[in-house]
């Protein structure tokens, strides 16, 4: 019976086809057509041929699929011409509709390129794209295997964000499909929905651990895409995870997946790269969690033999993980011989790797830079500028004040062969920093500063000859050493322009004219008459822009003096004032005017030493008056650009429910309440914003902070060979016997190395870290500082006698307000609110004993966890944050455990999401032996995000290096109760426009209804107010510090919590959605 | 993460382009320019990676490419991928191409531009990795073609045909993994909801 079936439906198609216009040679001719087209771009010359012969092309195609005769068939051959026309650079977006067409009616086949189409063609912000989700819709149920995958495929391309909730359900449901080709696509898909909108997956974080130990290896593995980026996220929050990774790791190395896996005879490499970037996330820092991934790290070291690519791609990830973990001295070892392979191999490849893992090393460990010296000198003449570049990044990391002389130089030898404009401005700005930090003397600071201005050029960053301009105004502590720098860049501005200006850059010509116009008058030799002549002839240059002649003729204006600049400026005037750039003509007529009354202008342009700092009122707050006015008029209050975007974004917005069924007008009573249905474009813009700046590039080993004491480092060195020393001492060990002629230029490498490695083995060494470390001739004044408070020093509290006392933080707080030291007694009732909840942070915080040092005033508040932040020697950081009702402080904890005294310390915190101020008016401390310092911060939000870091150096003089740390807290630790009445409720909420719409699920409990229930959950964990329950809806406040409002509007629907937030501030709602989710999650 | 896939020939034409993030028309154009001018004038004997073209994204990027007789194959990913893996991922796709195409040239991409997105996207969905055995793509993509030639012959039939064919589930695509053995239990995970 089949049989006769298949043999008719072979049958089929020649009696149809001729049917059709010219059946049989339909297929033939359109495919030729793309053959001849393609045949004659080959045969063009031009470009314009080329335009001419597409044009015409596409115009053939344009006709062709708006004729109603074209079937599927061809429109497919269509939209492969179109697919190459596209390719080529030629917009052919009248067929964009038709590939979307396709994909929805055409066979399984046609359908697959009309996704293709359309995946190449448009992009998630594309209007059209809407019209694809139906489509992707009714293929997500299809029985057909590959029309499933074809939609996953095409969902994890490109996929509206607004829409993600419609297709949602249905995705996850093909986590359980028996398929594991289908269950790995969609788990790759929830990954890009988790990239482009966190917020609405978050509840499927159960099921990416059910993907995690899929039984199929490739699910797992897909799944490990999603792992890497929620721990880089959020490392903490994974650490659980760690020993089924060094698992699954285990198993992998070992060789228990299928045969299926291996390349090249190695275990499923890709999959143990990936497992090896994720424990080197998870163990970053973390001594306990490292400890568990020793062994498999030794493992795979072992068993990566040195046969293939791959298993060097396998070694470089294992390096780079025992690099970035807690370390471990013999891991240690190994690595670094590993790093040497690397660096030695004839494979170039293989030496550029070694030479980016040497980057990544040498701060914490300068002594492998020492070891592999000739090699990175040989890398330096490698005729591959890429591997000359990494060898300079590596010479840039470890440079200090002995070797900068001769690694600059290098830099600007490389910088002047160079043509790649990204190389130029990265180095240059390489070479400025390197020559502000180190510089040796004043001439060759402006000397080094002259090449960075003439090689950089017009690309270099602005902020180079900002900070330049800046220094030199600034000046430094001595005043002879100022005025020395001064006159020395004045006599070599001069010098240039009597040469050649004509070849200088622009943005040089700029700083030129301005240090001249500043300080050409602390050169007596140097008249004024001489400078106003070199800065004429530059106004005559040919290639002089118009914003260079503005810089010139503001110098003039400050130079001219005395009878003899008088005709040449009153020329130069004339020839200005009536040019045609405004700019230039005001200049010019301000030089006319001043030049003529030298008394207005000591006033208006007084010298630059003299000049007080100017105050900006950044807030604009002269205007209120004309705003005010401006409104009483009738004028629409101000907007910011993204909220008027977001209001026309709303308008917008789309409703992918299908309409309800009218019900009777009397069971719609709340018509005034949020819809459920329509997901606002404001909450996935936002959270895919945050995600993008949580994930791009925390793989980046930089500055990272030093990870290990001081005994892994030495127990390392102790067994290495110890490396040539410095000084000049050519003699090393293990070079070969050489021809007289090799052994003179190997002669002369080595005293390059010598010089170059100048100052890595000396304890002194000042390495590049993250914070300045000025050297003293370029100590800048202070400028004011404010000082606030006193830094509270204690002794330890063994040395008390009675220790008990002290015991302020305990959960038995009293209730008077009077013992709340100072505190309101809001702000004590907000303590004791909170109080049970943390009654177990406050446990472990006494555990520490740290908890003892707390400020009085502190004492009672909700205090968090004292975490240990990073130690030095006989230093330990740690910090804790503490909620007052106006602030959050944050404490950090500086305890010396040895017996002598430590002096300057100095604890810097930046950043991007705080401001953060300190308590304290002196920037060093001293810290006796066996004491503890506290200092205070108070915290403030800036900008808004899930979570919020900071980033904090601890100077330490006894250690050559800084080191680093990062303290996160959570969003929720800034929100308190906002307590408002309904009405002001009422009010508040109009005026806000920054909202965010989602669905929560409810806390069940047997006392309360589920809404009570889910407020207190709430309410407790983030510190809400809850403004008035009205029957199953509840509103509710609360602020982040200081004063930036949120409310919320919840009602029950079915099992959810349909909640709806407002506040002025964009970021705000979709922040503090999270940590409802995350409350609620925990319950 | 992989943020593009470039083919092209010796004289800079583009064969293949496919972006993972959303660029400009003309942006792409000139990525694959000066992508083009940045690979074409290095030499056989230097290595496989690029840093830092200023258009697609900056120093955070490499472009890392392997060049076959008449064609370059680049890839630009970020700083999460690893160089070397990469590396032999285009090696697995190039060879992947080779059995599909029997022997493949410059030509088979130009004219079946379709079959190599799809061959793609079997290897890289949405600019992650997802398969590197060449012969479980070579599976994939084949039960897509035999899709193909039942759906050639019966092209026009009536709808109910064709129907019945579509409800025929594609044979099942064994792959030859002893589920019994490979044991990825994972130990002590917290229980699941």
């Amino acid at each position: 019976m089949s049989d006769v079936v298949e043999k008719t439906l072979t049958a089929l198609p020649s009696l149809l086809l001729s049917v059709d216009s010219q059946p049989g040679s339909a297929k033939l001719s359109t495919s030729s057509k793309l053959g001849s087209l393609i045949r004659n771009i080959t045969e063009l010359t031009s470009k314009h041929e080329e335009e001419k012969l597409i044009q015409r092309e596409l115009s053939s195609i344009k006709d062709q699929v708006s004729s109603p005769n074209t079937t599927m068939r061809q429109m497919k051959e269509l939209m492969v011409r179109a697919i190459y026309c596209e390719m080529l650079g030629y917009d052919s977006s009248f067929t964009y509709i038709h590939a979307i067409k396709l994909a929805q009616q055409g066979s399984v086949l046609e359908k697959r390129v009309g996704y293709l189409a359309v995946s190449l063609f448009l992009n998630e912000h594309h209007e059209l794209l809407l019209l694809l989700v139906n489509t992707v819709l009714k293929d997500l149920q299809s029985t057909n295997l590959i029309e499933v995958c074809m939609a996953l495929t095409v969902v994890s391309q490109i996929f509206p964000k607004d829409m993600i909730p419609a297709i949602l359900p249905l995705v996850e449901e093909k986590l359980n499909h028996p398929k594991e080709i289908i269950r790995r696509k969609a788990v790759l898909a929830l990954y890009k929905f988790h990239l482009i909108a966190p917020n609405q997956v978050q509840h499927i974080h159960n099921k990416f651990r059910k993907a995690l130990c899929d039984k199929d290896p490739g699910v797992m593995g897909a799944s490990l895409h999603i792992y890497l980026h929620l721990i880089q996220e959020n490392p903490e929050g994974y650490k659980d995870l760690t020993t089924s990774f060094v698992t699954i790791l285990k198993q992998v190395v070992g060789g228990k997946l299928p045969m299926d896996f291996n390349y090249h005879s190695v275990p499923a490499p890709w999959i143990q790269i990936q497992l090896l970037q994720i424990l080197s996330l998870l163990g970053k820092n973390d001594p306990g969690t490292s400890e568990i991934m020793h062994e498999i790290l030794e493992e795979s070291l072992r068993r990566a033999e040195m046969n293939h690519n791959i298993t060097y791609a396998i070694l470089y990830e294992c390096v780079k993980c025992i690099y970035t973990i807690h370390p471990k001295s013999d891991l240690l070892e190994k690595a670094a011989k590993c790093i040497g392979n690397f660096v030695l191999s004839s494979k170039i490849n293989l030496k550029y790797l070694g030479l980016k893992a040497l980057t990544y090393v040498v701060q914490q460990d300068p002594k492998l830079a020492l070891q592999h010296q000739m090699t990175i000198i040989e890398c330096l003449e490698h005729p591959d500028l890429i591997i000359k570049r990494e060898t300079l990044e590596i010479l840039f990391r470890i440079t200090n004040a002995q070797n900068v002389t001769v690694i600059v130089e290098k830099m600007l030898t490389f910088l002047s062969t160079s043509e790649d404009d990204h190389t130029t401005i990265d180095l240059v700005g390489k070479v400025a920093e390197l020559a502000k930090k180190y510089a040796p003397d004043n001439e060759w600071f402006i000397q080094t500063m002259n090449a960075v201005f003439s090689l950089g050029g017009e690309t270099m960053q602005p902020d180079i000859t900002n900070s330049f301009l800046k220094l030199l105004s600034e000046g430094f502590d001595s005043v002879e050493e100022d005025r020395k720098l001064k006159v020395f860049a004045v006599n070599s501005y001069v010098s240039l322009l009597e040469g050649e200006p004509e070849k200088l850059p622009q943005r040089f010509l700029q700083v030129i004219s301005w240090v001249l116009g500043e300080f050409s008058h602390l050169q007596q030799d140097v008249g004024a008459e001489t400078v106003v002549c070199l800065l004429d002839k530059l106004l005559h240059m040919k290639n002089s822009t118009s914003e260079t002649k503005t810089w010139v003729l503001m110098a003039m204006t400050k130079v001219c003096e005395g009878a003899a600049c008088a005709p040449l400026v009153q020329s130069v005037c004339e020839t200005y004032s009536s040019s045609l750039d405004t700019v230039l003509r005001q200049r010019a007529q301000e030089l006319q005017h001043l030049s003529r009354d030298p008394a207005l202008r000591a006033r208006v342009l007084p010298p630059v030493c003299t000049r007080e700092p100017l105050e900006v009122d950044s807030s604009l707050s002269f205007l209120d008056e004309f705003v005010s006015e401006a409104l009483a008029a009738g004028a629409a209050p101000y907007k910011p650009s993204h909220q008027r975007q977001e209001e026309l974004a709303q308008t917008k917005a789309v409703s992918y429910e299908p309409y309800q069924l009218t019900l009777p007008i009397s069971t719609t009573a709340h018509t005034h309440t949020p819809s459920l249905l329509s997901i606002s474009s404001s909450l996935s813009e936002g959270s895919a914003d945050l995600s993008h700046k949580g994930g791009s590039s925390s793989l980046k080993l930089e500055g990272v902070k030093r990870v290990w004491g001081r005994g892994g480092y030495e127990a390392a060195q102790v067994e290495t060979p110890s490396p040539p020393q410095e000084g000049g001492d050519p003699s090393i060990s293990h070079t070969p016997p050489l021809t007289s002629e090799d052994t003179e230029s190997k002669q002369q490498e080595q005293q390059l190395a010598s010089s170059m490695f100048l100052g890595l083995d000396h304890s002194s060494v000042t390495l590049m870290g993250k914070g300045d470390s000025t050297p003293s001739w370029l100590k800048r004044k202070e400028r004011g500082q404010t000082p606030l408070n006193d830094a509270q020093t204690f002794t330890d509290p063994q040395e008390l006698t009675d220790p008990s006392p002290l015991h302020v933080v305990s959960p038995q707080f009293p209730q008077s307000p009077v013992i709340a030291n100072g505190t309101s007694d809001t702000e004590a009732a907000l303590a004791l609110a909170c109080l049970d909840t943390n009654r177990s942070s406050t446990n472990q915080l006494e555990d520490r004993g740290l908890s003892l040092y707390l400020p009085a005033e502190l004492s009672g508040l909700i205090c968090s966890e004292i975490s240990v932040l990073c130690s030095s020697e006989s230093l330990e950081l740690s910090a804790c944050h503490v909620h007052k009702l106006r602030s959050l402080e944050m404490i950090v904890f500086i305890s010396n455990s040895s017996d002598n005294a430590v002096q300057q310390i100095q604890v810097q915190l930046h950043s991007e999401q705080l401001e953060v101020s300190c308590a304290s008016e002196s920037q060093m401390e001293e810290v006796k032996g066996h004491s503890v310092v506290v200092r205070q911060y108070s915290l403030r939000v800036r900008k808004p995000s899930v979570h919020v870091e900071l980033i904090g150096t601890l100077f330490h003089p006894e250690t050559p290096q800084n080191v680093q740390f990062t303290y996160r807290l959570p969003l929720s630790s800034f929100i308190r109760p906002l307590t408002l009445s309904t009405e002001e409720y009422g009010t508040m909420w109009l005026s806000f426009s920054n909202d965010t719409k989602q669905n929560l699920t409810l806390v069940h409990s047997e006392n309360e209804g589920p809404l009570r229930a889910t407020l207190n959950v709430l309410t407790e964990d983030l510190h809400l107010h809850v403004v008035e329950i009205i029957g199953m809806e509840a509103i509710v406040a609360c602020r982040l510090l200081q004063d930036q409002p949120c409310l919320m509007h919840c009602r029950v629907h079915g099992d959810a919590l349909a909640v709806w937030l407002r506040s002025p501030v964009p970021e705000l709602p979709d922040c503090l959605i999270y940590h409802c989710q995350r409350a609620l999650q925990g319950h | 993460m992989i943020r593009a896939i470039l083919i092209f020939n010796n004289h800079g034409k583009p064969r293949l382009s496919k972006f993972y993030e959303h660029y400009t028309e003309d942006t792409e154009q000139q990525i694959i320019r000066e992508t083009f001018h940045l690979v074409s004038k290095r030499d056989e004997n230097v290595c496989n990676f690029l840093e830092g073209g200023m258009l697609i994204g900056g120093s955070d990027y490499k472009l890392i490419y392997r060049h076959y007789a008449t064609l370059y194959f680049v890839f630009c990913v970020d700083s999460s991928e690893s160089e070397l893996g990469i590396l032999d991922l285009i090696q697995v796709f190039v060879e992947t191409l080779d059995k599909c195409f029997e022997n493949v040239c410059e030509l088979d991409l130009i004219f079946h531009v379709d079959k190599v997105h799809n061959i793609l996207a079997e290897m890289v969905m949405g600019g992650m990795v997802l398969e590197t055995n060449m012969n479980e793509i070579i599976m994939q993509v084949d039960a897509q073609n035999k899709m193909e030639k039942s759906e050639a012959g019966i092209a026009g039939a009536p709808a109910r045909a064709v129907s019945a064919v579509k409800n025929m589930n594609l044979p099942e695509m064994p792959r030859n993994i002893n589920i019994g053995d490979i044991s990825i239990k994972v130990p002590n995970l917290p229980s699941f909801k």
